[in-house]
């Protein structure tokens, strides 16, 4: 047991413990939380520093507002529905075509609008949120995900996961849905999590939960050795997101739009511990090299330069 | 943030309670065990007289100095008569005092001893004595003693054991005979030896007292001889000439005096009786509080009613509770719902013992997570389904009590304080949970729940724990400086090592992936 605690030592493997007392604590003013923590402010955050997101199409803040939905989709036949405080998806319903007052979800359920208001009027009460707060559910752009990942997720909305410190980019993972994980990019849900390399964008072999798998369980083409498009941008929005939000410990979920290209979902203050084990990587020993040799100040294409040239897979052993 | 100051503040609150803790134990002889009890001794003097026809005043000797012991109350009973206490040379003093009495007069002297090391003769050293005003012949005799036993000795000590050695063989001892008839008693000897101590410089004086036996009954005061060194007060037998103050020897008086006086009626018969008695060690050690003046009794929870009283013994577990479950959160890894739901399953519990306990909670729980399913599909809004819940789950229990008394089963009825609030929210987070995670994830921390509530439960339930808490609540601080250091731990926890198997160095070779496309 102690030769297992100390190789995960050598490995510069986070632990809860670590990431909660040495960076969340220290790097993330809890002032800054809200920004983060409903969805929709960083949208207008985002919006507002001219960084991609789905659009909004409306928000249903009150129970009365739950009867608006049909106006506020009046024009669009696909579009998510969010509640802005849920945390790992609880409570996101994507709605991918409509006839009358049915709906279909991107999972092929149909929902007639009284479970729709339903779930709603649940989500406005806090069901979803942390600690059951009223909460807002907000209406937005469906993402048509990039065919790229069309072989290797099964239905839903496979995204991309990048850490950044203090502005730079440290590790990231693209999370596949499978049929396990009912078309949903959790991970422990039974999501496949890759590892994608820094520099070049190529992804790595995949894991679900801890098990290392190199094709996907459902559509069985191989994961590793694809090349993520416009990683240059991705990485570029997610350290620019540092600057968003003042937040120094951050995971940025983008996802990839078949037109709009990477779009940001969401940031989360307390991102995971398992993109580690997508990447067979320790982030601690990546966060060390950040501490030592960074320049937390630089702009942020030259945080970018920085992360690509220290965190070109794999890195290290030898710091 | 800064660690430094993390340390010095748990290692101020450490000692900050341990202070307090070893000084309630070791000054104030807080009980370390529940139960415990403490030998006491009732001792009682019994003066009785014929009274005269004019005013009566009768004087009794009780304790004052007593090395060994002390006294844990006292009392007087006299019916009728005036009474004070005083100070006086050879100690204290009771006297009662009454104009007219009539008729045979019993007065009584009444007192709680315990025995306290910590207690010994403190008084001042004494002045040389004056040489004893003797005859001629006595005087000479004396000195002859003085020089005989003088040359046998080294020290006070020696010199005093000698002597009473030489008193010992009074017939065959040409000095000693002057003073000694045959057939004297070892008190006679040791007030001569008094008078002969004086002769030579050395400060001594008789200790009247009684041995405090185990079994109850009248005792007969004893002598010592007690000799000032210089440095302290040595004690003597005159009768078996051993030096030191036996263990069960209790000095009630001292000085050449009888221990009672009567003025105005006849001589005083008196009666001496010991009583053993055990006394709950926290009774002993709250007088004991009270007598040395601390304060600490007045601030203590005994000061409290008996009810409260029980309801902070349970309070003042949860802490205990609570740091059970930050060391399975945060060092194990087990997940619950709630941060501190399982310390009040915990407590509830402490009703229903743990085995039924745990039924009561499986049972409940999956019963209102099969309503709670059924209303979902009611599609309520969350506070009406909440309160659909929660009374639901309130009839469960009133359902449950009523059939286990059916059936004579004792411990359904006690489940009156399981948490149904706190039960009522654990069904609806489960069934989310359930709902968005899957029946594993849910059925996980719901078993994580349980896990930790029972082990918080069996730390809670440690006797000797809940004693030492609620006696030395001051071990509370411990509890905060050590989850202040918990708050800084940053190492992995344990099931960490399993999650992160797959980043050990020898899990991943195998791992090492084919697809490293780089």
């Amino acid at each position: 047991m102690f030769g297992t605690y100390g190789g995960l030592v050598g490995e510069g493997v986070l632990g809860l413990n670590k990431r909660n007392g040495d960076y969340i604590s220290r790097f993330n003013p809890r002032r800054l939380y809200p920004l983060v923590d409903d969805k929709l402010k960083t949208k207008r955050l985002a919006l507002q520093a001219g960084i991609a997101v789905p659009a909004l199409y409306g928000v249903i803040g009150t129970q009365h507002d739950i009867r608006t939905l049909p106006d506020i989709v009046r024009s669009h036949n696909e579009f998510a529905l969010k509640p802005a405080h849920g945390s790992a998806g609880d409570g996101i319903v994507v709605i991918a075509g409509r006839s009358g007052n049915r709906y279909r979800t991107i999972g092929g359920d149909i929902l007639d609008e009284d479970f729709l208001s339903h779930h709603l009027s649940n989500a406005i009460n806090g069901q979803f949120s942390l600690g059951g707060v009223q909460d807002v559910v907000i209406v937005e752009y469906m993402v048509r995900f990039s065919p790229l990942f069309e072989r290797i997720s099964y239905q839903g909305v496979p995204d991309i996961r990048v850490i950044v410190f203090r502005g730079v980019p440290v590790m990231a993972m693209v999370r596949l849905p499978t049929r396990a994980s009912r078309g949903k990019a959790n991970l422990h849900q039974g999501a496949v999590g890759a590892g994608i390399d820094l520099a070049s964008g190529i992804t790595l072999d995949g894991v679900i939960g801890t098990e290392v798998v190199t094709h996907h369980p459902d559509t069985t083409y191989a994961i590793a050795g694809l090349h993520v498009p416009d990683w240059d941008t991705i990485l570029g929005i997610a350290a620019r997101c540092y600057e968003l939000t003042g937040l120094g410990y951050i995971g940025v979920d983008v996802v990839l739009d078949r037109d709009l290209g990477p779009l940001v979902l969401e940031l989360n203050a307390r991102p995971g511990l398992a993109i580690q084990i997508a990447n067979r990587q320790g982030l601690l020993r990546r966060l060390k090299i950040c501490e030592e040799r960074a320049d937390f100040g630089a702009p942020a294409t030259q945080r970018i330069e920085f992360a690509k040239q220290e965190f070109k897979h794999p890195v290290g052993a030898s710091i | 943030m800064n660690n430094r100051h993390i340390y010095v503040l748990s290692a101020v609150l450490t000692l900050l309670g341990l202070g307090l803790f070893i000084y309630k134990v070791h000054v104030l002889g807080f009980p370390l065990r529940a139960q415990e009890q403490t030998q006491i001794w009732n001792i009682e003097a019994a003066v009785r007289f014929e009274p005269g026809p004019a005013a009566v005043k009768a004087t009794l000797r009780i304790p004052s100095l007593t090395p060994g012991f002390a006294l844990l109350d006292e009392n007087f009973v006299s019916r009728g008569f005036g009474l004070a206490t005083r100070n006086a040379p050879a100690g204290r003093e009771a006297q009662w005092t009454l104009r007219q009495a009539s008729g045979p007069q019993t007065l009584y002297y009444r007192a709680l001893v315990y025995r306290d090391p910590s207690r010994i003769a403190e008084d001042t050293t004494p002045p040389f004595p004056a040489p004893p005003q003797l005859d001629e012949p006595s005087r000479i005799a004396m000195e002859g003693l003085i020089a005989e036993v003088r040359r046998q000795s080294a020290d006070v000590a020696s010199f005093t054991s000698e002597l009473l050695r030489h008193l010992s063989l009074a017939q065959n001892d040409p000095y000693v005979s002057v003073f000694l008839k045959r057939g004297s008693t070892a008190s006679d000897r040791a007030r001569l030896a008094t008078v002969l101590l004086a002769g030579a410089q050395i400060p001594a004086r008789l200790a009247h007292g009684i041995l405090l036996r185990s079994e109850p009954g009248p005792v007969q005061a004893e002598q010592l001889l007690e000799v000032h060194d210089g440095v302290q007060w040595l004690y003597f037998n005159p009768r078996t000439l051993e030096q030191g103050l036996p263990y069960d020897f209790f000095i009630w008086w001292r000085g050449d005096e009888r221990i009672a006086d009567i003025e105005g009626g006849s001589p005083a018969d008196v009666t001496l009786a010991v009583q053993q008695n055990l006394l709950d060690s926290m009774l002993v050690a709250e007088r004991r509080a009270e007598k040395l003046g601390s304060r600490s009794m007045d601030f203590s929870l005994f000061s409290l009613p008996i009810a409260t009283q029980a309801v902070y013994s349970v309070l003042l577990m949860i802490p205990i509770g609570a740091l059970v479950i930050l060391f399975l959160r945060n060092f194990v890894g087990v997940k619950t719902f709630g941060t501190f739901m399982p310390v009040l399953v915990a407590l509830a519990f402490r009703e229903t013992l743990l085995v039924w306990g745990i039924v009561l909670f499986v049972v409940i729980v999956s019963l209102g997570l099969l309503i709670r399913f059924y209303l979902e599909r009611l599609r309520l809004l969350l506070v009406p389904r909440l309160t659909v819940v929660l009374t639901i789950v309130v009839l469960l229990m009133a359902g449950i009590s009523v059939l286990s008394h059916r059936l004579g089963i004792q411990p359904g009825l006690s489940i009156a304080l399981f948490p149904m609030v706190i039960i009522s929210m654990t069904i609806e987070r489960m069934s989310i949970v359930w709902e968005e995670r899957g029946a594993s994830e849910a059925i996980q921390e719901g078993v994580g729940s349980l896990v930790v509530a029972a082990a918080a439960y069996v730390v809670m339930g440690i006797g000797a724990l809940s004693h030492l808490i609620f006696v030395f609540p001051e071990l509370l601080l411990l509890v905060i400086a050590a989850a202040l250091l918990a708050g800084r731990y940053t190492g992995y926890r344990l099931l960490e090592l399993r999650r992160f198997k797959a980043l050990r160095p020898s899990g991943k070779t195998s791992g090492t992936p084919s697809g490293s496309a780089t």
